[in-house]
């Protein structure tokens, strides 16, 4: 039970201190120590990234997600595609989902050019992809749960009863 | 011409937080722990079904008692969380704001020269209420040995025994102090054993920490004599839409309802859609807040505790209650951390007897500026050792 609550802090703010989690948590620090150590042994806390509001920075950052449908056969099946796909350090997400199409897949780059040729060269040439559908994105309301944009200021009162 | 001001109203002091905001008002970086609303906002599902009654034009009054889907809806929801049972059409009433409620209740059973015992520290409004309505407050400080309990003792110690009707607040604003149904029970038998009505106050009831709230309308013989105040401010964040309800016996929330349609006529009408939409559908989001609202506490005094300052161990609302550091009175302390650190604070005498040598601090703020205001209070209280 601890361990559940240790990783939802961790999901909210992974950046939030041993000491924190454990003031939270009224678990001693060694105690969210020892849970954040069997989340990452585990393999159930896989990383710590930051959630970033691209828009907010001069230099150019190009995101898509692009919708895969791949044709299986006896020797390849989903996994053997997504090994394939997931190991390019463009394809930064990469699911399988149920509906019209197989993939759903988000792809950066530094330019709508290398996104491009990247989905052209390396993506569609691959035998199982049947078909390839690009959305660029646009603009970032929302990401990893946290809202982007204006509006967080406190207008409430400073003192209310 | 000068306003002849009532004698009612000139008894009355101004709010013992006024000055506090002007000295906020000097800074702008002020982080806020005085604030008794929480930070986030009304779930959406219950925004959505305000915003679409107001696009389908459902913005005439309702009943005067409330929309009797709501109060239907209320009677489901306070049977399946507090075993409190009342009938949606003679003994709910839905109020613009508990503080409605509460208000409709003084000037329904309270007669001039009535004596109303208040269990203090409490919520700055009853003791006004009290004298709005003619009558006159008999304090019953809780002191924090009891855990802010109210207790038999403290009830006689006062005179208790010879008032009219005694007010309840649990989980208590501003103490954090909750009342397990033992600590109830003797309550309740002293209350009929002397014959007083009681208002209680249940509006924090969802955030309780520690054990289940229980509600001194459930014993034996209290029903008939207990008016309870509830409402979606706290739990489902509505604060702004101003929608509270009483539930009591048909005759006095009948009296009640007197008072209700002359004054206000009905609640407001899309805060009634709002509120409907929150019993129905918003439970998952008051129990997310209700998580972070406990996380936030333990975090607080935690921090309290290394900091050096004695905290009361605060079991409900969103609210604790530090001890002021030797060398400063309550009001002291919160001006001069004001005023050094942009820290606002609300002193513990602003809400009665029991309240002196404390601090209210709301934790109903985001943890990075809970971390930073305990922070600027640590060097703050180092600063002055």
């Amino acid at each position: 039970m601890s361990e559940r609550e240790v990783l939802e802090l961790l999901r909210e703010n992974a950046r939030y201190s041993t000491a924190d989690i454990a003031r939270m948590t009224d678990l001693e620090e060694d105690e969210v120590e020892a849970a954040i150590e069997e989340l990452e042994a585990t393999g159930v806390v896989r990383g710590y990234q930051a959630v970033v509001d691209w828009d907010k920075l001069e230099d150019e950052r190009v995101r898509a997600e692009v919708e895969l449908n791949v044709r299986l056969d006896r020797e390849t099946g989903y996994d053997d595609i997504s090994q394939r796909l997931a190991r390019f350090p463009q394809v930064k997400a990469l699911r399988l989902v149920s509906g019209d199409y197989d993939f759903d897949m988000e792809v950066e780059g530094d330019s709508i050019r290398e996104v491009s040729q990247f989905i052209s060269e390396k993506v569609a040439p691959v035998p199982e992809i049947t078909q390839t559908v690009t959305h660029y994105v646009m603009t970032s309301y929302k990401e990893n749960g946290i809202e982007f944009g204006d509006g967080e200021d406190d207008e409430r009162l400073s003192f209310s009863p | 011409m000068t306003f002849e001001l009532s004698d009612r109203v000139q008894t009355v002091p101004p709010s013992g937080i006024r000055r506090f905001f002007e000295i906020a008002e000097e800074r702008d970086d002020v982080i806020s722990l005085g604030v008794g609303e929480p930070d986030f906002a009304t779930p959406w599902a219950a925004r959505d079904a305000a915003i679409t009654s107001l696009e389908q034009g459902k913005t005439s009054y309702t009943a005067n008692r409330g929309r009797r889907d709501l109060r239907e809806a209320i009677a489901d929801y306070v049977a399946d969380r507090f075993d409190l049972g009342y009938d949606p059409d003679e003994e709910i009433i839905v109020t613009a704001g508990a503080s409605e409620a509460v208000d409709l209740a003084f000037r329904s059973f309270v007669d001039p020269g009535d004596t109303v015992a208040i269990a203090q520290p409490s919520y700055i409004s009853y003791e006004p209420g009290v004298i709005f309505a003619g009558g006159e407050v008999l304090p019953v400080p809780t002191y924090e040995e009891d855990d802010f309990r109210l207790t038999v003792e403290g009830l006689e110690e006062a005179g208790a025994d010879e008032a009219d009707m005694l007010v309840l607040c649990y989980p208590n604003n501003p103490t954090g102090a909750i009342m397990s149904a033992e600590d109830l029970e003797p309550i309740a038998e002293f209350v009929r054993e002397h014959d007083l009505m009681v208002l209680s106050d249940e509006i924090y009831a969802e955030l309780t920490y520690d054990g289940e709230h229980t509600s001194i309308a459930t014993f034996e013989g209290m029903r008939e004599r207990t008016i309870v105040f509830n409402g979606f401010s706290k739990a489902h964040a509505m604060t702004g839409l101003r929608l509270g309800y009483a539930l009591g016996p048909a005759e006095a929330i009948g009296a009640m309802n007197k008072i209700h349609q002359y004054t206000m006529l009905s609640a407001p009408t899309t805060a009634q859609y709002a509120a409907l939409e929150a019993l129905d559908s918003c439970e998952s989001d008051v129990r997310e807040m209700v998580a972070q609202y406990d996380r936030r506490r333990q975090f607080v005094l935690s921090r309290f505790r290394e900091i050096g300052m004695d905290v009361f161990e605060a079991k409900g609302a969103f609210y604790c209650f530090p001890e002021v550091p030797e060398g400063f009175t309550a009001e002291e302390f919160a001006e001069e951390v004001l005023r050094e650190q942009g820290v606002a604070v609300v002193p513990g005498d602003v809400f009665g007897a029991g309240g002196d040598g404390h601090l209210r601090i709301s934790y109903a703020t985001g943890l990075e500026d809970l971390r930073e205001a305990l922070a600027r209070i640590e060097a703050f209280v180092d600063g002055h050792a």
